[in-house]
């Protein structure tokens, strides 16, 4: 197939995510304003004041109330989205758990917000770490393109009937969600045609006939029952058999998309930059990621052996993928833009370390926690992760396993 | 809107049940006779949601159901939001020819906690947003799936396990929150007050409610032996003397103009017929430890209460 021509905008990242909801034939949206997700409901609004979107669009009362909304229009058999960041993304907690729980495919945009307190609109992964566990896929993008292409590609993903997995896109808050990029839009058609018409799986009734699985008078079904321990149970390992499924699908979905559009991020789930021969390494995800790249090239060009390996799925986690492209680094750093406090490190490094504990060869895995509330990533401070971990691959010895970078002391 | 819809006792007996038997309800459970009564105004095809609570426990537990109708509960606090989501849905499916029906009502089921107390944003929302469907409160004065505890409907002087009869403070310090009238001042087309003891005009207000174009809100009062301290074969008894005592008038308000209901207007009209509130709660034995001397004086503060709101909505009614 050949590649797509396409439209260069200017967007930033907010307004790359509406756009690809517009394109995307979407159904229902439900959502509430929160800093700095905004614009996505702003531009939206427009689109639908306009007349150029179909889409049912409900203003809610509260994030609680947009996600609840979404889950049951997306019982009724609809495609539907949301945005939100943050406390936002925070009071939708409880519900997150139910639309996974329901297999509801809802497809959500994150602006990676600071949780409060004290309150803070700027960037940091805390608001979506802390529902790595709510049974979403959840994707970080690197730039507004990637936000662009990535909200397309959710919609095919969480839909995929192999899956049924709600699925969450995270864009760095005010890096990605308020800076202007050249962005590369499709067609609408070529959209369109990707992301097709939803299609609803067809399930065992209660009277033994297969029915869709949806809200729906012809055959009618019970979507949320009270489900207690002689069931419940097997119905949270479904929802695990089908997050290893994700893997695969995220691929085929990417690969595809990649065909179309000319753009591909690694293989869907990580992107290893320069890690085939490196020594040392970051584990970094979101728009850090950009900044590291240019890092490692300064690095190379001094002939030191610098890598970046960058998590696009946090959700489903790339098991397999981590342990091929870091066993054989020696010494890795993790960057960890959110914190779980009392811990040794940050989530990124717990999951890191913990993989790498199955493979061949154990590499030094250091953390750095940095940039919460949205304190500048500067080159510098990279610079000094690569210090660090050059001098750990001569004295062969960690002395901070876990540390702050970029906070006064 | 005046509902040109007949019912009768006949229609009533032959209608088949959408609410079906098996479910595991107590004996003598009121929300569930309001659940059967409520479906029978159905007029065509219904998606029902349900908030967390009793009736929704009793009726799904995996894998059986009550149910013969597409149903979803999902939480406690946002079955108005689910309820907009699925009348959401019904629009879009609809606009693109999607849709099999020409209309699919919709109806949100909730206790009195999942409305007076944590449900309330989503309600208030739902309500101004203007969509299409019908909420029906089931109203047992309590938290009765978590074993009794006290919600912004239970009224004064009630012994729950979180405002007990103790030696100082007998039951429930506050006053049962007038939830219709916060309803009716949402400037919704229909919102009615309906005893289970009153079957006929239950059944005729929710239809009404099914008809109404835009939210519409129905009150049930729904005894539960179990959290009113009464034997399982008197909930009919005491849900009709709810109303002989005003303590729950039956009216509806459409456009927002009251109007009260036939077994309360009787009473409207002939004074001499209102019981005194004492009846009421004397069958009740979650208002037992109000008899006693030192705590009588409450009742005398929930007969002025009761009096105070009916003399209210006569106004409201344009009865005096």
């Amino acid at each position: 197939m050949a590649i797509t021509k396409q439209n260069l905008r200017a967007l930033n990242g907010d307004e790359a995510v509406a756009y690809a909801v517009k394109q995307s034939d979407v159904d229902v949206v439900s959502a509430y304003p929160i800093t700095p997700q905004t614009i996505i409901v702003e531009r939206f609004s427009e689109y639908v004041h306009n007349g150029e979107v179909d889409t049912e669009f409900v203003c809610v009362e509260s994030e609680h109330s947009a996600l609840s909304m979404c889950l049951a229009a997306s019982a009724t058999g609809v495609r539907v989205f949301t945005a939100s960041a943050s406390a936002g993304l925070a009071l939708m907690h409880e519900i997150l758990y139910v639309t996974s729980g329901a297999r509801a495919p809802v497809v959500m945009a994150i602006a990676n917000r600071a949780l409060s307190g004290p309150i803070n609109i700027h960037c940091d992964h805390s608001d979506s770490m802390v529902e790595r566990d709510a049974g979403w896929i959840q994707i970080y993008v690197e730039n507004s393109q990637e936000a662009y292409d990535s909200i397309i590609q959710a919609f095919r993903i969480a839909e995929h009937n192999d899956l049924l997995l709600p699925t969450m896109v995270m864009l760095d808050a005010f890096f990605l969600s308020h800076t202007l990029e050249s962005v590369n839009v499709l067609p609408d058609e070529t959209v369109r045609k990707f992301v097709g018409t939803r299609k609803i799986p067809l399930i065992r009734g209660h009277r033994g006939k297969l029915v869709p699985f949806k809200l729906d008078p012809e055959n009618p079904i019970t979507m949320g029952p009270l489900d207690l321990y002689d069931y419940y149970f097997e119905h949270k390992r479904q929802q695990e058999e089908a997050m290893q499924r994700a893997p695969r699908i995220i691929k085929e979905v990417h690969d595809e998309y990649a065909r179309i559009s000319g753009r591909e991020y690694g293989n869907g789930l990580v992107e290893p930059y320069r890690l085939e021969d490196a020594e040392i390494a970051a584990v970094c995800l979101g728009s850090t990621a950009g900044t590291t790249k240019t890092v490692v090239d300064q690095l190379r060009s001094k002939g030191i052996k610098a890598g970046l390996l960058r998590l696009r799925t946090y959700r489903p986690y790339p098991v397999k993928d981590i342990i091929n492209t870091l066993e054989n680094v020696k010494a890795i750093a993790v960057m960890d833009r959110s914190h779980s406090f009392g811990a040794h490190g940050g989530p990124v490094f717990h999951e890191i370390r913990h993989v790498l504990y199955d493979a061949s060869i154990h590499p030094h895995v250091v953390d750095y926690i940095y940039g919460l509330g949205g304190r500048d990533m500067p080159q510098s401070l990279i610079h000094e992760i690569y210090k660090d971990l050059q001098k750990i691959l001569e004295t062969k010895r960690v002395e901070k396993p876990v540390q702050f970078i970029g906070v006064r002391e | 809107m005046a509902s040109k819809w007949k019912f009768t006792i006949k229609d009533f007996a032959e209608k088949p049940e959408i609410f079906m038997s098996g479910h595991r309800a107590c004996a003598g459970c009121g929300p569930a006779i309001a659940y059967r009564q409520v479906l029978k105004a159905a007029r065509g095809p219904i998606i029902a949601t349900n908030a967390t609570g009793c009736m929704e426990v009793v009726s799904t537990i995996y894998p059986y159901t009550a149910w013969g109708i597409p149903w979803i509960h999902t939480a406690f606090e946002n079955v108005a939001a689910n309820a907009a989501g699925i009348e959401t849905a019904l629009k879009a499916l609809k606009k693109k020819g999607q849709l099999k029906y020409d209309h699919v009502d919709v109806i949100a089921f909730a206790g009195d906690g999942g409305t007076y107390d944590i449900g309330i944003q989503a309600l208030s929302g739902a309500a101004e947003r203007g969509h299409d469907f019908l909420y029906v409160l089931y109203d047992n004065e309590a938290y009765m799936n978590t074993g009794i505890q006290r919600s912004g409907g239970t009224p004064h002087g009630a012994w729950t396990t979180t405002s007990p009869a103790g030696r100082v403070i007998p039951g429930k310090v506050e006053y049962k929150k007038p939830i219709g009238a916060i309803m009716v001042a949402h400037d919704i087309p229909f919102v009615a007050t309906a005893s289970i003891a009153y079957w006929l005009d239950l059944v005729r207000k929710a239809r009404r409610g099914l008809e109404a174009e835009g939210p519409a809100f129905l009150h049930a009062l729904a005894p539960c032996p179990r959290g009113w301290r009464y034997d399982t074969s008197k909930t009919v008894e005491i849900a009709r003397l709810a109303v002989e005592t005003c303590v729950f008038p039956l009216w509806e308000a459409v456009d927002g103009e009251y109007a009260l209901s036939a077994p309360s207007k009787v009473i409207a009209l002939k004074p001499e017929r209102k019981k005194p509130v004492k009846d009421y709660l004397k069958v009740q034995g979650r208002f037992r430890h109000l008899f006693v001397p030192e705590f009588e004086h409450v009742i005398g503060e929930i007969q002025q209460i009761i009096d105070r709101r009916w003399k209210r909505l006569l106004k409201k009614c344009g009865m005096t």
